[in-house]
């Protein structure tokens, strides 16, 4: 229930006096946690209780983060680089940009203790260029904490320097891979890169670089603070620490963003108890769970544990966190078409079978869509996903295919309904 | 060529240069600061933007091609930017797209005739929790529904 979840994030949202240094300092503990990092953790020690947190990555991959920053070569006489991913780009999220519209100084602090720990002097924050607010409010927080001392040369007497660089990104959903975003960070067209070698090795300006996303990052100072056993003991399922930040949207009473101990509640649950059910008592039909990219789940099937493994032994992805409700009343020929069509724009054209594959699934829906279609184009557009998926440099190519086939295996009557002439789009 | 991008530009790119390790990083900045300035990219502005960076201008615009929010065509003075993706549709975002192209008399894509328009359909903002949204300009107008559109449209129009 969420009233007994023991939260980091939510309580301190919603309010926009909460995002000054001020509340920070005497609110959440502001900046002890670098403090006690630089009172004498030594930067394994750092990623050492990062390790024992089990914090998975909260961008999408759910990569274990103490590991990513383990991945970064010591006695590399090259410029380190930490990179914030805040490009949140994955449709149906939204969790990021609260973050840094109210607890800025948590993805401060967060970025200060892993600069230490990578032994990066310069961060990088790329946010979406949507986010010209937000980007905003980052960039006079970071003066903020700079004018106070957390951030610049010698911080806290320690001989540590640290800058942090906010780099807007232009609207390109691809930028949220993290080897797009970095040939975005360096003024190229946003185009996923071959690995290897990955970013630990050489990523940012051709150095090793760490990306991580916002909520990973904000995460850290909690880490710290609390101690890595007692941030995993929050969550309650193993291999996976601490809170997620949830951005529930689509068919519910109150959609939002909420926050849950990792592991603590089944998809049905969430959307009853912090959604408060469906929009005006319509029944459900559908629920996206970890953004538009992941395989849909039927009404059946979200008596499920809301969290990364669970999700994956079912044959979809807890992603970004991203659940989106949809009800009896729609579509899911038109919605599947909405999603292809989104893939196909984004596409960066790189590799043939997403750049070509991801418009003949869209043109074959809306030929589906508009009674145009034959029946055989239910299979063509099987076989259309199942030779993009797994045959591309990134994951956006899986990410348009999974989609399609999650439809199709799970909603196949309502295609052929409109392929027999049986229905027809409104 | 005679420089179009103000002092204020070149400053503000004076200032971020220390920022990063090499000048082309200052691709996407250089282009955000001259579309604030300029409203949209005309060709003669990236090439001034390829100057300044010392690529050549076909590598600018490679850049500035890729990427849907810089302007590589003029847009009206109010940049109507409604987003069509899933959060959104599900809570009538195409209701709002066709209720914004009759109240304008204009097609999504399109700018009106006197400059004060242009109407865009955007994928995901990142505001799904809010749906359905748009972006005006520089903001988020979430929670949208007709009324709300019919207003911020009234108000622009006023605002002359």
């Amino acid at each position: 229930m969420s009233a007994e979840q023991n939260t980091l994030f939510i309580q301190h949202f919603w309010k926009d006096a909460n995002r000054t240094l001020e509340y920070y300092l005497k609110h959440m503990n502001g900046y002890e946690a670098a403090k006690k990092v630089f009172a004498g953790l030594t930067p394994d020690q750092v990623i050492d209780e990062v390790k024992k947190a089990n914090i998975r990555g909260r961008g999408g991959a759910g990569f274990p983060m103490g590991m990513k920053w383990s991945f970064i070569p010591k006695n590399s006489e090259k410029p380190k680089y930490l990179v914030c991913n805040a490009d949140e780009s994955e449709p149906g999220t939204c969790k990021d940009r609260q973050i840094i519209r109210y607890t800025p100084h948590l993805l401060i602090e967060g970025l200060l203790i892993g600069s230490f720990a990578i032994g990066c002097r310069h961060a990088y924050v790329y946010i979406r260029g949507e986010y010209v607010r937000e980007a905003e409010l980052l960039k006079a927080a970071i003066d903020e904490a700079r004018a106070a001392g957390y951030l610049g040369k010698n911080i806290f007497g320690s001989g540590f320097d640290l800058e942090i660089t906010v780099h807007r990104g232009a609207g390109a959903y691809i930028c949220g891979e993290e080897t797009g975003l970095l040939n975005s960070l360096e003024g190229k067209r946003g185009e996923p890169r071959v690995k290897p070698p990955f970013p630990a090795v050489s990523g940012a300006f051709s150095c090793p670089t760490a990306v991580n996303n916002v909520e990973s990052i904000a995460n850290v100072p909690h880490i710290i603070r609390m101690g890595g056993e007692a941030f995993a003991g929050l969550g309650k399922i193993d291999k996976s620490g601490g809170t997620r930040l949830i951005s529930l949207s689509g068919h519910v009473h109150k959609p939002g963003v909420y926050e849950m101990q990792a592991g603590s509640m089944t998809l049905r649950q969430i959307i009853d108890e912090f959604g408060g059910g469906m929009l005006n008592g319509r029944r459900l039909k559908a629920v996206i769970p970890g953004g538009s990219s992941s395989p849909v789940l039927t009404a059946e099937e979200i008596d499920v544990v809301y969290d990364v493994e669970p999700l994956m032994k079912i044959g979809t992805m807890m992603g970004s966190a991203a659940i989106m409700v949809i009800n009896e009343d729609t579509d899911m020929v038109k919605l599947l078409l909405r999603i292809t069509k989104f893939y196909a724009h984004e596409s960066c054209g790189q590799c043939t079978p997403c750049r070509e594959g991801c418009h003949w699934m869209e043109s074959i829906l809306h030929k589906v869509l508009h009674g145009e279609a034959k029946p055989s184009d239910i299979d063509l557009l099987i076989d259309v996903a199942g030779n993009i998926g797994g045959k591309t440099l990134c994951a956006l190519g899986d990410a348009a295919a999974m989609p399609v086939q999650s439809f199709l295996k799970k909603f196949r009557p309502e295609f052929e309904a409109y392929v027999k002439g049986q229905k027809r789009h409104a | 060529m005679e420089k179009q991008l103000s002092q204020k530009f070149y400053e503000a790119m004076k200032d971020l240069e220390p920022r990063y390790p090499n000048k082309k990083a200052l691709i996407l900045p250089a282009l955000h600061q001259a579309q604030a300035e300029c409203g949209w990219l005309p060709p003669e502005i990236l090439a001034e933007v390829a100057a300044y960076i010392g690529v050549h201008e076909a590598q600018i615009r490679e850049v500035a091609s890729f990427y849907t929010m810089y302007n590589l065509k003029p847009v009206g003075k109010n940049h109507l930017r409604i987003c069509t993706n899933v959060a959104c549709c599900l809570r009538g975002a195409d209701e709002l797209m066709s209720y914004a192209e009759r109240k304008l008399g204009i097609a999504c894509g399109e700018t009106t005739p006197d400059g004060m328009f242009t109407l865009s359909e955007e994928e995901c903002l990142g505001a799904c929790t809010t749906a359905p949204a748009m972006m005006a300009n520089d903001d988020y107008v979430e929670n949208l529904d007709i009324n709300g559109l019919n207003d911020w449209i009234e108000r622009a129009k006023n605002e002359r």
